[in-house]
C-alpha cells in the first residue's frame, strides 16, 4: 500500500551540491520566490498577448463582425491603437493591467454595450468564483483530513480499502462527468436540486444555496479524492514512528495521540499538496462552472473563447495565471516554514 | 512477459482491465454493431428508450445508442496521437538536455516553469481563441501541454543513465553522440518511462474529453462522448439516457485505466498510488 510521501519537487536532486550553498535567510528566500513568480507572470502575459493579439485583424474582426470592410477595419484599428507596433501595444496594455484596467471587451464593443470595459464585466463573476472556490476549500481541508486519518488508522483494513477504492475512482473522473451524473441524480431522478445555477446580476450566490450545492459537490468529489490519499500517506508514516508508539505505551489517550501529535506531524508535508489541489481546482472550476452555467469567471472565459473575445480572454488568462502562481508561492513558503527539515533551503 | 500480467491477480486490476477492455471494445468495434449511422434521423426527437431505439433519440431524432457506439474512437485515438507526439518531442529534448546539459538544460527548465504556471485547460482555451477550433489544434495543444513534463522526466533519467559505465565505455570507443543516445541510453531509460506514458495517456483522455465538452475541441455533428454530454445536457429531463450513456462510457474508460494503473504500480513493487492520474 501507499506509504510513500509525495516527492517534494524543490528538494535538491543532489543533496551534497545543495549543502554547499550558503544560506541567505528567510527574507531572501521570499524575495526570490516572489520575483520568480512576477517574471513568470510577465512571460505568460507576453506570450498570451503575442498569441491572441499579434494580428491586429483579430480584435478588429471581432469588434466589427460581418460589417467589416477594409475601411472600417482601418478606422477601428486606428481608434483602438491596433496599428501601433507590438511592443508599444503590449506596453500600454501592461501599464493598464497593473492598475486593474484591462481595456475594452471586443465583444461588448461589437454589441455596442454602454460599459464595455473588461474590469466592469469581470468584477461580479470574479466574486462568484471566489465564493465557489472558497466554499470548496473550506470544506476540502477538514474533510480530507478526516477521511485521510480514518484511512490511515485502519491501514489496509476495510475502511481504508473502501476509502482507497472510492478515491481511485473519483480521481479518474472528469469534473464534467461527475457534474452530469449529479444532475442526473439530483435533478432528473430525484428532482430536488436545480440543474443550473441562476444568479441574477447583482445577486449573491448565498441567496441561492440550493444552486450552490451541486457545483461545490462536484469540485469537492474531484479534489477530495486526491487530498485524502495524500493525507493518508503522510499519516501512515507518522503513526508508525517511534514517538507515536512511545506515546501509546505511555498510556496517552489514543484520540489525543492521533489528533494532537499525529495530525500535527503528519500534515506538514501535505501543505504543498493542498496547495497543488487548490491550484488544480482552478482548472476544475472552469469546467464545473460551464457544467452548471454558474455565473463565474470560468463561464465568462468559456463564452469569451467561443465568441473569440480576445481582449477578455487575455485579461482572464492573466488573472487566473496570477492566482495559480500566487498559490504556488504561498505553498512553497508555508511548507518551508512548517517543515523544519526543509529550512536548509533558506 | 508473465510478470507484466501479474496485476490481474488484484481485484482492482481485474475490474480496471475489464472496464478498459469494455470501453475500447465499444469505441472500436461499436461502429460495426451500431444499428444506425450516427447522424441519421431515425424517429421523433427526444423520445425515451423503446424497443426500436434502446437508448432513445436526441434533439435531432438521432439514435443515442448508435451515437454512443460511434463516439468513442475519437477521444481514444486523439489522446493516443497527442501522447505519442508529446513523447517524441519530450524524448528528444529531454535526451539532449540530460546528456549534453549546456544551454538546453536551463532553457528547458524555464519552459517547464512557464508551462506549469497555467492550468492545462486554460492553455488550450487560449490556443483555441488564437487559432480557432480544429482537431489539429486540439491534438497539438494537448501535446504541447504534456511535452515539457515528459522532457523533464526524460532529462532526469538520462542524467542518471549517462554516468553509467556502459555509456562511458561507448564514449571511450569513440561512438557518435546520436549512437550513444539511441543504443546505450534510450533502451535503459524505457522501463522508467512506461508507467509515466500510461499516466500521460490518461491525462490526455481527460483533457481532450473536457475540451470536447467545452465545445473547443471536436465540433458537431461529431458524436464524441464529451461533446454528446454537453449537447444533450439541455434535454436531460426529456431523455436522460442521452447524457447517462456517454457519461458511463467515459467513466469506464478513465476509471478502468486508473484502476489498472494502480494495480500495475502495486504489483511492480513501488506504489504509484499517490501520484496516479495527475
Amino acid at each position: 500500500m501507499a506509504t510513500e510521501v509525495p516527492t517534494l519537487p524543490w528538494l535538491p536532486a543532489d543533496p551534497e551540491q545543495e549543502l554547499t550553498r550558503r544560506s541567505h535567510g528567510a527574507l531572501w528566500f521570499v524575495a526570490r520566490r516572489v520575483l520568480a513568480g512576477v517574471v513568470t507572470l510577465i512571460v505568460v502575459s507576453l506570450l498570451t498577448f503575442a498569441a491572441l493579439q499579434i494580428l491586429p485583424g483579430n480584435v478588429a474582426s471581432v469588434v466589427l463582425g460581418r460589417s467589416a470592410t477594409p475601411q472600417a477595419t482601418k478606422e477601428i484599428e486606428a481608434k483602438l491603437n491596433l496599428d501601433k507596433p507590438f511592443f508599444e501595444r503590449y506596453g500600454e496594455w501592461f501599464k493598464g493591467a497593473v492598475h486593474g484596467d484591462f481595456g475594452d471587451s471586443s465583444l461588448a464593443l461589437a454589441q455596442g454595450a454602454s460599459n464595455p470595459t473588461i474590469s466592469s464585466r469581470i468584477g461580479e463573476p470574479l466574486v462568484n468564483t471566489l465564493i465557489l472556490a472558497g466554499l470548496v476549500v473550506v470544506l476540502l481541508i477538514p474533510l480530507s483530513i478526516l477521511f485521510g486519518v480514518i484511512a490511515a488508522k485502519a491501514a489496509d483494513r476495510l475502511p481504508d480499502q473502501a476509502i482507497s477504492v472510492s478515491t481511485l475512482i473519483f480521481t479518474a473522473m472528469p469534473e464534467f462527468v461527475i457534474g452530469s451524473v449529479l444532475v442526473l441524480l439530483f435533478f432528473t431522478a430525484l428532482g430536488v436540486l436545480p440543474p443550473n445555477t441562476i444568479i441574477p446580476p447583482g445577486g449573491n450566490p448565498f441567496e441561492h444555496p440550493d444552486a450552490l450545492i451541486m457545483p461545490v459537490l462536484t469540485l469537492l468529489l474531484t479534489s477530495l479524492a486526491w487530498t485524502t490519499r495524500l493525507v493518508r500517506a503522510g499519516m501512515v508514516d507518522v503513526l508508525r514512528s517511534d514517538f507515536i508508539r512511545y506515546e501509546r505505551l505511555n498510556g496517552i489517550p489514543e484520540r489525543r495521540v492521533i489528533w494532537r501529535d499525529g495530525v500535527r506531524n503528519g500534515l506538514a508535508p501535505s501543505v504543498q499538496v493542498f496547495a497543488l489541489s487548490i491550484q488544480y481546482l482552478i482548472g476544475g472550476v472552469i469546467v464545473t462552472e460551464a457544467v452548471f452555467t454558474y455565473p463565474g469567471i470560468g463561464s465568462l472565459l468559456v463564452s469569451a473563447v467561443l465568441g473569440r473575445d480576445v481582449t477578455e480572454v487575455q485579461a482572464i488568462t492573466v488573472i487566473v495565471a496570477a492566482a495559480y502562481i500566487t498559490i504556488n508561492i504561498i505553498a512553497d513558503l508555508l511548507v518551508v516554514f512548517l517543515v523544519p527539515k526543509l529550512r536548509t533551503e533558506l | 512477459m508473465k510478470e507484466r500480467f501479474k496485476f490481474l491477480r488484484l481485484a482492482s486490476g481485474k475490474i480496471g482491465f475489464g472496464l478498459f477492455l469494455f470501453a475500447i471494445f465499444v469505441a472500436f468495434v461499436g461502429p460495426l454493431l451500431a444499428p444506425h449511422s450516427p447522424n441519421e434521423s431515425v424517429g421523433l426527437p427526444l423520445a425515451g428508450p423503446s424497443g426500436g431505439d434502446l437508448l432513445g433519440t436526441d434533439d435531432l431524432g438521432r439514435d443515442v445508442l448508435s451515437r454512443v457506439l460511434h463516439g468513442g474512437s475519437s477521444v481514444v485515438l486523439l489522446a493516443f496521437i497527442a501522447t505519442v507526439i508529446a513523447y517524441a518531442v519530450g524524448l528528444l529534448v529531454g535526451l539532449i538536455a540530460g546528456y549534453r546539459r549546456g544551454l538546453t538544460d536551463p532553457v528547458l527548465m524555464r519552459g517547464v516553469d512557464v508551462m506549469l504556471s497555467l492550468p492545462p485547460l486554460l492553455f488550450l482555451l487560449v490556443l483555441v481563441t488564437a487559432t480557432g477550433t480544429s482537431t489539429a489544434t486540439l491534438v497539438i495543444g494537448v501535446a504541447i501541454v504534456q511535452a515539457p513534463g515528459i522532457a523533464r522526466l526524460v532529462r532526469t533519467v538520462t542524467l542518471e543513465a549517462s554516468v553509467r559505465g556502459y555509456v562511458e565505455a561507448a564514449i571511450a570507443r569513440g561512438e557518435k553522440t546520436s549512437a550513444i543516445l539511441r543504443r546505450e541510453i534510450l533502451p535503459n531509460i524505457v522501463p522508467s518511462l512506461l508507467a509515466d506514458a500510461g499516466l500521460r495517456f490518461t491525462f490526455s483522455v481527460l483533457l481532450i474529453a473536457a475540451a470536447n465538452f467545452l465545445a473547443i475541441g471536436l465540433q458537431p455533428p461529431s458524436s464524441d462522448w464529451g461533446l454528446m454530454i454537453s449537447l444533450n445536457r439541455k434535454y436531460i429531463s426529456l431523455n436522460p439516457w442521452s447524457v447517462a450513456a456517454p457519461a458511463i462510457m467515459i467513466i469506464c474508460l478513465t476509471v478502468g485505466i486508473n484502476l489498472m494503473g494502480d494495480a500495475i504500480g502495486r504489483t511492480m513493487g513501488r506504489s504509484r498510488a499517490a501520484g496516479w492520474s495527475r
